[in-house]
């Protein structure tokens, strides 16, 4: 039986975790009651399922660290989440389309891990799978509303598809762990995913008559650590309590 | 209808509230029953929807990962409770549009509680502990209150609140037990949010002109003095219990009521803090209002989509 690496744990961890983090910040704010509390379920989701993956990769690190520790311990270059997630929430719109591009991805991602050769993470992806699911295709939906909507609503979001376009590619570059993940059967081939991903986010962008940007320069470095300027950000509040009062039980 | 058979019927229905049963949507009611319960089934929406926003400046600085998944939910939790008491307020004839324009332009009240800053992860533990414990005596009540939908909305909250409660006094366990910098971190939280939670009783017993008349519809069951003595008996000993103390130096048991001995509230406090003069006030009706203007265009959106969407339906049957 294969056994993941424990970095590539940590990618998948942290794009759960800084997503989920982002998303937390519209609790409380958000446009009506009722989608307040349908953006904060998917952040539960992820929440919950990056600390499935930090327990398993906390194992896998065998150094008695913990979730938390690995969550909260770890600064900017030790990060390996896509630089899709890291990108601020701006208004819903953009919070729905940043949404809209990883959750299509994650759904692909996760409906090939619900098999992969590394039992843990096939076990994790099984419980996450239905959530996903629901994920993409809330995003989704409100991607067609927003785009079929009005004057304003169309425009918006589809300056939002814009910005957000050039990090898209990273999701679909493999790198050498990639690679040597996919060899071992527990991760896909991203090349395949990113097919399903194209078919899927140009049927969603047709239906909402919504323009797909014709630039094909991808940001990529996310993964391997490279972040640009908001990480740092997104850290210092997530991280904030350890880093202050450190070794403390909460 | 006549004066005098309005007057009947309200006879009718003092008897029948007296009576213990519950009041429906469909049945006749005096018109300031109704009034009454809109006014305070939507302050109690509004308190649950601005109540969200204290925790929800500490979720992104949750100190570990369970603890932000908590926080997250209890939140959640909250906007839910809005949701079911608009929905209550509705069955009585009011516009959950109309009640929430209200609250944004400052004519609804909320509960003054959330006008309190919270700058301590602490303070986390503190408003479960004690808001939610102090919301919780008041909701008990409240689950048998004579108007049928109010008091399901409740029984409802109330499971849900008690866990909330639970967590909060969790939160405290921890830091109490913890470093000093931790136990000292509960002990400043207890100490601002100990008084203000006594306040969220309301005006002692013959300051509260309005409760006699709710307390007849059987609205309310509780007297506000009942209420809170109630919660400071039960409250003292998990103080105790957990190495806090109650920043009240006239606090004790008093053998031969049966009941603690408390100092006096600072009424002057509670009503500057109504008047709109707590540290918060602002920040909580601006944090409503930015999200209500930025989520127009959402709002607009989604129902363009709708009619658009209920247009081309009518256009495809019509063709089949």
């Amino acid at each position: 039986m294969a056994e993941a690496n424990e970095k590539y744990v940590l990618r998948l961890a942290d794009n759960a975790l800084i997503l989920g983090q982002q998303l937390g910040e519209w609790c409380g704010h958000g446009p009506v009651l009722e989608q307040d509390i349908a953006l904060t379920n998917v952040a539960l989701d992820l929440i919950g399922q990056s600390r499935m993956l930090y327990q398993y990769a906390a194992e896998l690190c065998g150094d008695g660290s913990t979730e938390d520790d690995l969550a909260m311990k770890r600064d900017v270059f030790d990060f390996y989440n896509v630089l899709l997630v890291e990108q601020p929430n701006g208004d819903w719109g953009n919070t729905i389309v940043r949404q809209f591009f990883y959750d299509t991805y994650n759904y692909f991602l996760y409906d090939f891990l619900c098999n992969s050769t590394d039992n843990r993470i096939a076990e994790i992806a099984r419980k996450s799978i239905k959530e996903i699911a629901y994920h993409a295709q809330f995003s989704a939906e409100w991607v067609i509303r927003l785009g079929d909507g009005t004057e304003e609503s169309h425009q918006r979001v589809q300056a939002s598809v814009n910005d957000l376009w050039n990090y898209t590619g990273e999701m679909f570059t493999p790198d050498q762990l990639d690679k040597d993940m996919y060899e071992l059967g527990i991760a896909p081939d991203l090349q395949e995913i990113g097919k399903a991903w194209r078919k899927k986010i140009d049927e969603i962008l047709d239906i909402a008559s919504l323009k797909k940007p014709d630039n094909e320069f991808f940001h990529t470095g996310g993964k391997v650590g490279e972040h640009g300027e908001t990480l740092g950000f997104i850290l210092a509040e997530l991280q904030f309590m350890q880093r202050a009062y450190p070794e403390m039980k909460w | 209808m006549s004066k005098e058979e309005i007057m009947n019927l309200e006879e009718r229905f003092n008897r029948y509230v007296a009576e213990e049963n519950k009041v429906e949507p469909k049945d006749w009611m005096p018109e300031k029953y109704r009034k009454t319960l809109i006014r305070q089934i939507s302050q109690h929406a509004h308190s649950e929807v601005v109540g969200m926003l204290p925790e929800a400046n500490w979720i992104t600085r949750a100190p570990s990962l369970r603890r932000k998944v908590a926080l997250l939910a209890k939140v959640q939790d909250e906007a839910g409770h809005g949701l079911y008491l608009y929905s209550a307020a509705e069955t009585l004839g009011a516009d959950r549009q109309q009640l929430i324009e209200d609250l944004l332009s400052g004519k609804a009240k909320y509960s003054s509680i959330f006008n309190y800053p919270t700058p301590t992860w602490a303070d986390m533990g503190a408003i479960g502990w004690l808001v939610d414990g102090a919301a919780i005596a008041n909701q008990v009540m409240l689950c048998r209150t004579s108007y049928g939908p109010y008091a399901r909305a409740m029984v409802r909250i109330c499971k849900e609140e008690s866990f909330h409660q639970r967590q909060g006094y969790e939160i405290m366990m921890a830091l109490a037990a913890g470093t000093p910098t931790q136990k000292k971190m509960a002990q400043d939280a207890l100490n601002r949010w100990w008084w203000p939670s006594l306040m969220m009783f309301g005006p002692t017993d013959d300051n509260s002109p309005n409760s006699a008349q709710s307390m007849k519809w059987r609205i309310k069951r509780k007297s506000n003095d009942e209420l809170r003595q109630e919660f400071i008996d039960k409250t003292v000993p998990q103080a105790e219990f957990i190495g806090l103390t109650i920043p009240d130096p006239d606090l004790k048991w008093n053998d031969e009521s049966g009941h603690y001995d408390f100092g006096e509230i600072n009424w002057d406090e509670f009503y500057n803090v109504i008047k709109g003069n707590g540290k918060c006030n602002k920040q909580r009706l601006d944090a409503r209002n930015k999200a209500h203007d930025e989520g127009k265009w959402i709002r607009e959106a989604a129902n363009a989509y709708a009619e658009k969407q209920a247009k081309r339906r009518e256009q495809s049957s019509s063709v089949a």
